[in-house]
């Protein structure tokens, strides 16, 4: 499959966020201005790309290599765990203006289930490593796609009467549903 | 409720799944609280969350393997869901307000409450999804012989719908917190 499909189907297709479910947590809490959205995606785009990389040469170097496939969750997890800190400590010291947009939201990244959701999948199917990157690539993308969108819709629901209790979480999460709907439409273009 | 709900969303479709889903939490909330609780006096306090995700990803390796081991079928069908246990806000909730602050035997008792609350929300779920979605419940038609499945209830947009109005009801029917 080439690269391109493979961007096109995590950016539009397969969005993680509206048909794997990852991510969704956030999804819901951070999405009520598109300001904010944004600098969220953008840190879970970058971490994702970061941690992809280098769990795949965990598993394909280490895991594999001694035979122990079933330490994969184990072993992603503190990878996970430790290049959020890493990029923390990284972006604070050599990128100030970039930590100040997206410092806040790099901590909450460990608990993202779509970062480590993300390098389960690359693995399940096989990727060769520049696939794997673009497949981090587009799901970022393609999760920044969805949490923007939301945050925008959001913010024209301040004029809506939205019934007392189906404020908040709830109407967001059928909202969500009407735009996985939407996204719907784009299925059997490209498949991942 | 709105935590956690990952995994609510994709497992959900068909009610045998939802089960297992809801036992392989409380196995693994019960477990890490207990754990979690038992040395949350020689933790350090600064690399707890670390310690805490490392005990509840070992946890969940053993759940995956058991699942793999005795019922392939569901653990098929779950594929890397049962992994994202480890990022379900739920366990390290409870972890970081609970079992790190009280003695195991209170930590077994909370985790075992939210873990079974957590269970029955997947259950409620996705028996409606799958009465809806398949006309059927553990795989049995239900709903007689003209019935025509709603196939967007099995599909990624039933979910969300599905979870939404089951918060909405679950809100009309509590009182609202002031």
């Amino acid at each position: 499959m080439t690269l391109f499909a493979i961007l096109f189907a995590t950016l539009f297709t397969n969005n993680i966020a509206l048909t794997y479910f990852l991510g969704i947590c956030p999804f819901i809490a951070v999405s009520r201005d598109i300001k904010t959205a944004w600098g969220m995606g953008c840190a879970v785009t970058f971490v994702m790309v970061i941690t992809a990389a280098v769990n795949w040469h965990v598993y394909h170097l280490l895991l594999v290599r001694f035979h122990v496939e079933y330490l994969q969750y184990l072993s992603f997890i503190i990878v996970i765990a430790a290049m959020v800190q890493i990029v923390e400590i990284v972006v604070e010291r050599f990128f100030p203006i970039l930590h100040i947009n997206m410092g806040v939201f790099l901590p909450l990244i460990t608990v993202n289930c779509a970062i480590l959701g993300l390098s389960l999948f690359m693995v399940l199917r096989d990727y060769a490593f520049v696939h794997g990157l673009v497949f981090a690539l587009g799901g970022g993308m393609g999760w920044t796609l969805a949490i923007v969108a939301m945050a925008g819709l959001r913010a024209r629901l301040i004029f809506a009467d939205v019934p007392e209790a189906l404020e908040g979480p709830g109407i967001t999460i059928i909202i969500a549903g009407i735009m996985s709907l939407a996204f719907m439409g784009f299925a059997g273009i490209v498949s991942a | 409720m709105a935590l956690g709900i990952c995994s609510t969303l994709a497992v959900t479709n068909r009610v045998a799944n939802g089960i297992a889903m809801g036992l392989a939490v409380v196995f693994v909330t019960v477990a890490s609280s207990v754990t979690i609780a038992l040395i949350r006096k020689i933790t350090p306090r600064r690399i707890r969350i670390v310690i805490y995700v490392t005990i509840i990803a070992t946890y969940v390796m053993i759940a995956d393997r058991y699942l793999k081991a005795y019922r392939p079928a569901i653990s098929e069908q779950m594929g890397p869901y049962v992994a994202l246990i480890i990022t379900n806000c739920i366990i390290l909730g409870r972890a970081e307000s609970f079992a790190a602050a009280n003695n195991p035997w209170r930590a077994f008792w909370d985790a075992l409450g939210m873990g079974f609350g957590y269970a029955l929300s997947l259950l409620i779920i996705s028996v409606v999804r799958e009465a809806l979605g398949f006309g059927t419940l553990m795989g049995y038609p239900i709903m007689g012989r003209n019935w025509t499945p709603w196939v967007v209830m099995s599909m990624p947009p039933g979910a969300f719908l599905v979870l939404g109005v089951f918060i909405w009801t679950l809100r009309s029917v509590s009182k609202p917190k002031a």
